[in-house]
């Protein structure tokens, strides 16, 4: 299991926390239809390091920012997030 | 190729088994191919024997970056059948599951393919009501389904908890009669052998780094044993489908994720069939070297990790052990994972991209062992002709912006449907 540490609630073990979807692929609300689909339906899943959205669920339940490396696990990031922080 | 018969053993046996020869070549990579398929796992090599023996092809070469059979087909808990609510899934996987049950013979090669029947469990009455759905749409299509009662799934798999106070009480279950298990290895093995006698080269720690372009078009492939040309490219490569289409500039509708499994040390026949459950996930099954092989959720993130985590493991083992207590007794011997390509309808991707020459099989989830005499079968059609099959022409890529996703469990556009 990873160790997460939620700008909240300091470092908490990954069960408390849910993976929502990566920050490139969050559709604007105003996205034009082929934008949306692309964002919707593709990701670019890199072999590397992605920045992640994932929930802490099962604590202050707030949203951040995690950022990943896909095959070491390597974490070098994680920062808070609000609605205005979404592209 | 020298035939493997009841009569080479014991001519063998004679003269101490001396006669063994390799199963296939061991080539270096030419300059140019008419088609290279990048990925040796039971897909890649189906389609290479397919190409050959259906299509006539004779230049042609199969790519993988590590040992054939070392992905996912070498991982995975080998269970097969074609028992999907779908049309479009249930007729690609039953032209499969027809294969299977000739493909030792054609083969030559004992894949172990063990029909021992594939069940469902119900464990409420919406369940009964969606599996009687699932069992009618199959046998619509005239692909055998049955449903059974609580009695006679007791009956057949007496070690499961039939109690009502059950953790997860047992209704009644679908039964495929026809589906069963398989021996991973002898897939990816019996289809290698099959090729490379056909004279497909298979060329092993060769990994494809880049596409070689000109124009719109793929001409062949940077890799780490040199460029190779190439007039048609084939990805068939599982949970690298995102990485390795990533290499041509293609982002795909695909998200790679851990999927894990175990198996516990071997005993006597405990469990007869497959069992599985998609209500809660867990599907377990012996092997018939006697270790019970299960599996759960994949890890549900994005990993290429090939390395499972426990939370998750812990998962798939609190299912088992509430469906089949006994299992508590055996020691869990081995644990491992692959990286699948999760799609996001559930289904997998097969026929051409937006670049020429280029085409793609992938996004088979963590159901894709299956459909390895089909994928191959219809893949190669699709890279002989350039065109799509019957049978996986639902399956293109562009399905996803002309809205026809084939969505099975109905979720929406994630990469975690089932
Ligand atoms: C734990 C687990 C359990 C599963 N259980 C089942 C099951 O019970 N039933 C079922 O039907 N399916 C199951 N699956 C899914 C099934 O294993 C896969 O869908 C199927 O094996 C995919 O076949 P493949 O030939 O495409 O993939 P693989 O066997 O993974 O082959 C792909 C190959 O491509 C190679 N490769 C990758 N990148 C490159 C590159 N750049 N250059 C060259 N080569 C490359 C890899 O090394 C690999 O050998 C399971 C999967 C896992 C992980
Ligand atoms: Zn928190």
């Amino acid at each position: 299991m990873m160790q997460f540490t939620c700008p909240h609630c300091g470092p908490r073990a990954q069960s408390e926390f849910i993976y929502e979807r990566t920050v490139d692929s969050v559709v604007p609300l105003d996205a034009p239809s082929q934008e949306a689909m692309a964002k919707l339906f593709t990701r670019s899943n890199p072999r590397g390091v992605d920045d992640e959205i994932w929930r802490h669920t099962y604590g202050c339940r707030a949203w951040m920012i995690l950022t990943r490396h896909r095959v070491t696990n390597e974490i070098s990031g994680c920062r808070a997030i609000g609605p205005e922080a979404l592209p | 190729m020298s035939r493997y018969s009841a009569f080479s053993l014991l001519r063998g046996a004679l003269t101490g088994h001396r006669h063994w020869q390799p199963a296939w070549r061991d080539p270096e990579p030419k300059s140019h191919y008419d088609i290279i398929i990048i990925g040796g796992g039971g897909h890649g090599l189906a389609t290479a024997y397919y190409l050959a023996k259906v299509h006539g092809l004779k230049n042609i070469a199969v790519l993988e970056k590590g040992w054939i059979g070392g992905g996912n087909t070498g991982r995975n808990t080998t269970i097969v059948r074609s028992n999907y609510r779908l049309e479009p899934l249930h007729n690609l996987f039953e032209f499969g599951l027809k294969l299977w049950h000739g493909l030792s013979d054609e083969l030559n090669y004992n894949v172990m393919f063990s029909p021992r029947g594939a069940m469902f469990l119900g464990h409420s009455d919406a369940d009964m009501v969606k599996l009687a759905e699932r069992g009618d749409a199959m046998r619509c299509d005239g692909i055998d389904a049955d449903l059974l009662t609580r009695d006679q799934v007791a009956k057949l798999e007496p070690l499961l908890d039939m109690s009502r106070d059950a953790r997860f009480p047992i209704q009644g279950g679908l039964i495929q009669r026809r589906g069963g298990t398989a021996r991973h290895d002898a897939v990816a093995w019996g289809y290698a052998r099959g090729a490379d006698s056909l004279g497909v080269d298979i060329i092993q720690k060769c990994e494809v780094t880049g596409f070689v372009r000109d124009g719109d078009a793929v001409v062949g492939v940077e890799t780490t044993r040199g460029r190779i040309g190439a007039g048609r490219v084939g990805i068939c490569v599982a949970g690298h489908s995102g990485h390795v289409a990533g290499l041509a500039g293609l982002k795909l509708p695909v998200e790679s994720q851990t999927l894990q499994a175990m198996v516990t040390e071997g005993v006597k026949p405990m469990i007869n069939s497959v069992i599985m459950s998609q209500s809660l996930h867990c599907y377990i099954s012996q092997s018939d070297k006697g270790g019970v092989v299960f599996g759960g959720d994949p890890d549900n993130w994005p990993s290429y990790a090939q390395r499972g985590h426990p939370m998750v493991m812990e998962g798939a083992v609190a299912q088992g052990l509430a469906l089949v207590p006994a299992l508590s007794r055996l020691r869990m011997v081995r644990t491992w994972s692959g990286v699948t390509d999760m799609s996001f309808d559930g289904a997998p991707i097969i026929g051409e991209t937006p670049v020429r020459n280029l085409f793609l099989n992938g996004g088979w989830c963590y159901g894709g062992f299956k459909a390895t005499p089909a994928s191959g079968w219809t893949y190669a059609h699709t890279l002989a002709t350039g065109k799509p099959h019957d049978l996986n022409a639902p399956f293109s890529l562009d399905r996803f912006e002309r809205g026809a996703t084939i969505d099975e469990t109905g979720s929406g556009p994630m990469p975690n449907s089932r």
